[in-house]
């Protein structure tokens, strides 16, 4: 009767996940250069020059890296939640929040060292995030509160307040009224490589996946997370503190989303100025759902993603393109990711196929 | 008294382009589907809306087509989450995004151009009544359509045969479907209804409201019909007093601001948001006391007429 239909596979063969997300990546940028190609803007050049701005030069791949760097930790923030069903997409006010602190830090205790700036950055960075974070999953574990609103609109919140203080009270008053704050002192500058502008955030960027693998893998805690994940009901009569278990979750995340901001802050711009995070937030969210939620894999889907933004400033310049034409790659490759996971949890049978199914 | 009349008058035009994008969101979560991507489809509907009322000059059709690019776009949507059943939150945050970044790639050469939108008129008679009237019925045509819309939706959902099928497909779509109502059917027709409604409340904000198009014109307001949809538990009626409320704090904050306090204007502008969130979890805490009903029982699941649950 019915012609196509959709049926769950017994097995998946190992290759099929990586094989259907190149598939459909390939696809998203069909499609993008689909759309390109009406909006008269010729999609081949396009892509060349993404390839070229982000890979070309030794410049554009160690910027490349620079921009992979939030996006890892950024991602990895989402990963930890995600994995216990719970939609943290506050990452991109816990990234504010951690510049916040670390600003706060090197503003009232200026006088410190450098490890101790460093520390202290670390630490108030951390703490700012992970509050930010704790707050929706507290809201979420007691009562329920949807956490995809709850986090929404304490991005929003996040942000007026970096608005209120860098309008206000931390505004650099050599910035010509640009909203900026003073620039660091060189102890808060987290250590540079060479002469790019690569720092010290890379080191967290491989670091904590793996940590973070080894706490999924290999404790207790990473265990009940994914039972709480799969099923919170069985999670429940397993006696897991379910409430606790996404506290934690959600504040380990901002924990490490506030990290983000903060080395993007001492370790990059060297200041705070408004707009200093394109959006990593929701990047985020896009490459820890392509990377299927595998720890491990983010670093490398984050390079990709960094090659997309990095070649995006390209086109800015080279075929004045709006930073939003990324944003636009984005969403179709997170719909194609989707659209793709049936053929790597289903097989697509013909009417045929299905007929003699139903003979047996 | 004429400050107060003023921003009750404020709140429902503000409220009212949240309005249309609540009563969507309803439709389509009363199917079983939730789509979180009414931001983007809200701007996307906005710029649809400003840029054919600029060409052809007449707002009423700049509307029909941020009604239709909304529906339009919606597609994306509902064939993932109804035909191939994946993951409704990624596909909605996914839409976001590309709603936003398609919206401001196509206005990327109209930023801050003006149009001539719809204009406000007084109902005859009902806007003569002292106090209802100059808070309801001195508006524009698209605020009296959505008294009427949200009229008929409370007597559609809950009065007759397609709205009770409707209720039957989200509660029990497996016995809906042994009843032969077709639940892919009535989930593709009420996302892209919703998604409709919902570019039609984006084609308001930039058709009616602001009269001209800012990228990013909707300033949270499609997350903000998310959090609305709960708080109005999923009834038209309470969902049009959640948009007036986040409406009229609105409207407050901008009296506020304009008034020229010595408030910085940041901190007035976290209200509508730190509001929105105190709301939902005052709702939430109720919900979890049993004073109020929860979600619709399969709202997010996707529906596979071939699986056993």
């Amino acid at each position: 009767m019915r012609v196509w239909r959709l049926e769950p596979r017994a097995r998946t063969p190992a290759i099929l996940g990586p094989l259907v997300a190149a598939l459909s990546l390939a696809a998203a940028l069909v499609i993008g250069g689909v759309l390109m190609a009406i909006m008269d803007v010729n999609p081949f050049a396009a892509y060349y020059e993404i390839l070229r701005g982000s890979l070309g030069s030794w410049y554009g791949f160690s910027e490349t890296v620079v921009k992979a760097i939030p996006i890892t930790l950024s991602a990895l923030a989402c990963v930890l939640p995600f994995r216990a069903a719970v939609w943290n997409i506050g990452v991109e006010g816990q990234l504010v929040m951690g510049a916040l602190a670390s600003v706060a830090f090197v503003r009232y205790c200026p006088e410190s060292g450098s490890v101790a700036m460093i520390a202290g950055m670390s630490l108030a960075s951390a703490a700012a995030g992970g509050i930010w974070s704790a707050i929706p999953g507290f809201l979420r574990g007691k009562w329920g509160v949807n956490e995809i609103i709850s986090t929404l609109m304490l991005n929003y919140v996040a942000l007026c307040l970096m608005d209120f203080l860098l309008y206000g009270a931390w505004k650099d008053p050599m910035s010509m009224g640009f909203p900026m704050t003073a620039p660091f002192p060189p102890s808060a500058r987290l250590w540079a490589f060479g002469g790019t502008r690569l720092h010290g955030g890379l080191i967290l960027a491989l670091v904590l996946p793996v940590a973070a693998w080894f706490v999924l893998r290999r404790s207790k805690w990473g265990f009940e997370i994914k039972v709480i994940g799969e099923n919170v009901r069985a999670a429940r009569y397993a006696g897991i503190d379910v409430t606790k278990n996404i506290v934690m979750a959600m504040f380990v995340s901002g924990v490490i989303a506030g990290l983000c901001g903060m080395s993007e802050i001492a370790g990059l711009h060297g200041r705070l100025s408004r707009g200093f995070s394109v959006g990593y937030g929701f990047t985020g969210v896009i490459v820890a759902w392509m990377s299927g939620l595998n720890v491990l894999a983010l670093p490398f889907t984050a390079f990709l993603m960094g090659m997309l933004l990095v070649g995006g400033e390209t086109l800015q310049v080279v075929m004045s393109l709006p930073l939003s034409s990324v944003q636009v790659i984005q969403g179709l490759m997170l719909f194609c990711v989707l659209g793709g996971e049936v053929f790597r949890d289903y097989r697509l049978r013909g009417p045929r196929a299905a007929g003699s199914k139903e003979a047996e | 008294m004429d400050m107060l009349i003023s921003i009750l008058a404020a709140a429902v035009r503000s409220g009212t382009p949240v309005l249309y994008s609540v009563a969507g969101e309803m439709l389509t979560e009363r199917s079983g589907v939730m789509n979180l991507g009414l931001e983007g489809i809200m701007l996307l509907g906005a710029f649809a809306g400003f840029s054919v009322t600029q060409s052809t000059g007449d707002p009423a059709i700049g509307l029909a087509a941020s009604f239709l690019s909304g529906a339009l776009v919606t597609v994306i949507h509902a064939f993932l989450c109804v035909t191939i059943g994946a993951n409704q939150v990624v596909s909605g945050l996914a839409m976001s995004l590309f709603g936003g970044g398609m919206s401001a790639m196509l206005g990327r050469n109209h930023i801050g151009e003006t149009i001539k939108g719809l204009m406000p008129f007084k109902f005859p008679v009902l806007g003569s009544i002292p106090l209802i009237g100059p808070v309801f019925f001195r508006h524009d045509v698209l605020v009296y359509a959505s008294y009427v819309l949200v009229a008929a939706m409370c007597f559609f959902i809950f009065r007759t045969r397609p709205g009770m099928n409707l209720r039957a497909i989200v509660e029990n779509p497996r016995a809906a479907d042994a009843m032969g109502l077709s639940v892919r059917r009535a989930r593709y027709f009420y996302t892209l209804l919703g998604g409709g409604l919902s570019g039609l409340a984006g084609g308001y904000l930039s058709v009616v409201y602001a009269q001209m198009w800012v990228e990013g014109m909707t300033a949270g307001r499609g997350w903000i019909a998310v959090a609305l949809v709960i708080f109005g538990i999923w009834h038209p009626l309470r969902g049009m007093l959640g948009c007036y409320l986040f409406g009229g704090i609105d409207a407050l904050q901008m009296r506020i601001q304009a008034a020229g306090t010595s408030v910085p204007a940041p901190l007035l502008m976290m209200l509508p948001y730190l509001t929105t969130l105190c709301v939902l979890t005052f709702i939430s805490i109720r919900k979890r006391s049993g004073a109020l009903p929860g979600a619709p029982a399969s709202l997010g699941v996707p529906f596979r007429r071939e699986e056993r649950d």
